[in-house]
């Protein structure tokens, strides 16, 4: 459904413009329908700028982005990317801001109304709404008519959630939707994810989260820098991470029955095997190894 | 006894009348204790944090007391709170590092903050130095601009800063929720060396991560609508929570390998009353799968077993 191939996001960067950051480095990665893709990385390692580019907020400096066979680059003018943003939504981490204080919170469905269906009437659209908000599982008494202060972190969120449903997407790119929130919230967005899953959307989920991509995702993809250390199916890459940043980062979650110290104990007394990485020849590209069936290992970047 | 809080009330004053954000909150923080608070969005961590320090002007001290080292902290006295903020109590605010100021070098904006807390920075700039390095930043970081460095880098410089006066006490609020497994990990070890190394006597760390806490905290208290529901040892919170609330909030953590296809987990139904005008009795009874007639009165703090403290009717 979304497939992303050898693509590069260079910033300019500095005084002038002059410097360059290589952003996103060669990535190739696919959502299928139904299927939850988690995005894992460190601050900056390019999971927002992918999910930009997805969203079509920024080109990709090089490379294609293909959605239902369209290359999503060649979208142009008004009505081909309204389209566009008929199948493919994005939420974002910090809700308030998505928000104006100033209008009540769910002036978002009828923006979506105004824009996609100025022939639906009142009471058919506003089946459609308690639909959607039914679907996120919140009481519409308790939303409907509020301004943003007066709701939560995890209530906005799932209005804006809600909101992306009414338009009956294909793909969701959900960047940090969770990190703002409280654990049962988090438990709650996190199953609601599952349940549209379940319905046949692809999800991009971006999270600094190990514990909350896994419990979620199929498939997860571990950047680093820009590039892809290690891709593969969820349960694969973490029984069996193969890159030692993978193994580094997963080391690094905090678990509720073991500690730190000892995983490190553990993994200093049985230490994982090596494994042979893909070597870039040049510094812009980042070839990938299969090591067992779908799971692939990157380039190592010290 | 670093600190005492004894049925402190601290409400905001709204329009619509008093938000009971803080409604009788009685705990202890030993010599040394690194308590984790946990609890739902809205439940009163910051306001508890911010109780300790300073009081904005919407918000009112209500009733209760706090004690410090023995001596009484007059938290809603503005001008009596001076000699202990920064000096005696310190608190790493909730979005501390998009706070830094972006026009100011790190090492200048220190200065100016030492000054305003009546400090000579070159009496500290040693000190200062050490502790960097401490946490694993070079002393260049002095230098330059809070937009050139990472957010864990951000968070590690407010971490030196907010205990360079060695401060009785910590208040960490949500430091580590934007940050990466590893730098997490990386920004909580260094608190803990912190207390290690007695530059902070007690720590209360505030977080939704409440698997980050178990690994660096020695007790969890946990928070529902303004009251406290459980305090007991870390593990104790994790392996035998005995309140209603704790035992649905720590059934809702993922772990490492759980996922939605080997079952999934359930959230608490229902949302916090509002505090505006809270329900009287226990603020959990609406949610409660336990909840009988007698949760119409609010169930009393008691402690169950040593350390172990819950609010809760059938505990007792
Ligand atoms: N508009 C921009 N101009 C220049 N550089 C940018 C721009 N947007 C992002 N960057 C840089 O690109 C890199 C990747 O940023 P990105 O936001 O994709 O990271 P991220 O993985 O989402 O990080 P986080 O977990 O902090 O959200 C970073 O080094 C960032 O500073
Ligand atoms: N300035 C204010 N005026 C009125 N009510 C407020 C104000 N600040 C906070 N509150 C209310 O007080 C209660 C406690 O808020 P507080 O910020 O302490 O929660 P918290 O536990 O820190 O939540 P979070 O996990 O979301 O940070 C909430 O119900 C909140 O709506
Ligand atoms: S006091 Fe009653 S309502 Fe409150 S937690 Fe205990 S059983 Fe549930
Ligand atoms: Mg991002
Ligand atoms: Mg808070």
């Amino acid at each position: 459904m979304l497939e992303l191939k050898h693509v590069h996001k260079v910033y300019r960067v500095g005084a002038f413009g002059g410097g360059r950051l290589r952003a996103v480095r060669d990535v190739n990665l696919t959502v299928e329908p139904g299927e939850v893709v988690s995005l894992i990385g460190e601050s900056g390692s390019g999971k927002s700028t992918i999910g930009k580019m997805v969203l079509g907020l920024t080109r990709p400096s090089a490379g294609s982005i293909t959605f239902e066979g369209t290359d999503i680059t060649t979208i142009r003018g008004h009505s081909a990317r309204k389209e566009y943003y008929r199948r493919v939504q994005g939420v974002f981490q910090d809700p308030f801001s998505c928000f104006n204080p100033i209008f009540k919170a769910d002036r978002v469905f009828e923006m979506i109304r105004t824009s996609y269906f100025p022939e639906t009437s009142t009471p058919v659209w506003r089946e459609k709404v308690l639909d959607a908000l039914a679907t996120v599982r919140l009481d519409p008494d308790n939303v409907l008519g509020k301004y943003p202060h007066q709701l939560s972190g995890g209530q906005l969120q799932r209005l804006l959630i809600a909101r992306a449903l009414l338009l009956d997407i294909r793909l969701l790119v959900a960047d940090e939707i969770i990190s703002m929130l409280d654990a049962s919230t988090r438990i709650d967005v996190l199953n609601l994810l599952a349940d549209l899953k379940e319905r046949g959307l692809g999800i991009l989920f971006v999270t600094h989260d190990l514990s909350l991509g896994n419990y979620v995702s199929d498939r997860s993809v571990i950047l680093r820098k820009g590039a892809i250390a290690e891709m593969g199916p969820t349960s694969k890459v973490f029984d069996n991470p193969l890159h030692p940043y993978s193994r580094h980062l997963l080391s690094c979650v905090p678990q509720l029955h073991r500690t730190w110290a000892e995983v490190d104990a553990e993994l200093e007394a049985d230490p994982p095997e090596d494994v042979v990485l893909p070597v870039a020849t040049d510094d812009a590209s980042a070839p990938l190894l299969e090591v067992e069936e779908g799971h692939f290992v990157g380039i190592d970047q010290g | 006894m670093t600190l005492r809080v004894n049925d402190l009330k601290v409400y905001y004053q709204t329009l619509r009348g008093d938000v009971h954000a803080l409604d009788g909150v009685t705990f202890d923080l030993a010599d040394g204790e690194i308590m984790g608070l946990a609890g739902e969005s809205g439940c009163g961590k910051t306001t508890l944090g911010k109780s300790l320090i300073r009081l904005d002007s919407r918000m009112r001290h209500v009733g209760g007391t706090v004690e410090l080292d023995g001596k009484d902290v007059p938290v809603g006295d503005d001008e009596a709170m001076v000699p202990f903020r920064y000096h005696e109590i310190s608190l790493i605010p909730q979005y501390a590092m998009s706070a830094l100021n972006p026009t100011r070098k790190i090492g200048r904006m220190v200065n100016e903050l030492l000054r305003a807390r009546g400090v000579r920075p070159a009496d500290i700039a040693d000190e200062l130095k050490r502790r960097l390095e401490l946490v694993g930043l070079d002393p260049d970081v002095l230098d330059r601009f809070p937009i050139e460095l990472s957010g864990g880098m951000k968070q590690r410089v407010v971490m030196v800063i907010s205990t360079l006066l060695n401060p009785s006490l910590l208040i960490a609020d949500e430091v580590t929720s934007a940050l990466d497994v590893s730098t997490q990990r990386a920004v909580a070890e260094s608190l803990v060396e912190f207390r290690d190394r007695e530059y902070v006597k007690s720590m209360i760390f505030v977080t939704h991560d409440i698997s980050l806490v178990y690994q660096m905290a020695d007790t969890i208290m946990v928070m529902y609508a303004g009251h406290i529901v459980e305090k007991a040892s870390a593990k104790t919170v994790i392996n035998e929570p005995r309140h209603p609330y704790t035992q649905m909030l720590i059934g809702a953590l993922p772990e490492v390998g759980s996922t939605t296809v080997q079952g999934r987990l359930e959230g608490i139904p229902g949302t916090p009353p509002g505090l505006l005008d809270p329900p009287t009795g226990c603020r959990f009874k609406d949610r409660c799968p336990l909840a009988f007639d007698k949760c119409s009165e609010r169930p009393p703090l008691v402690e169950i077993e040593p350390g172990h403290w819950a609010a809760c009717w059938k505990t007792g």
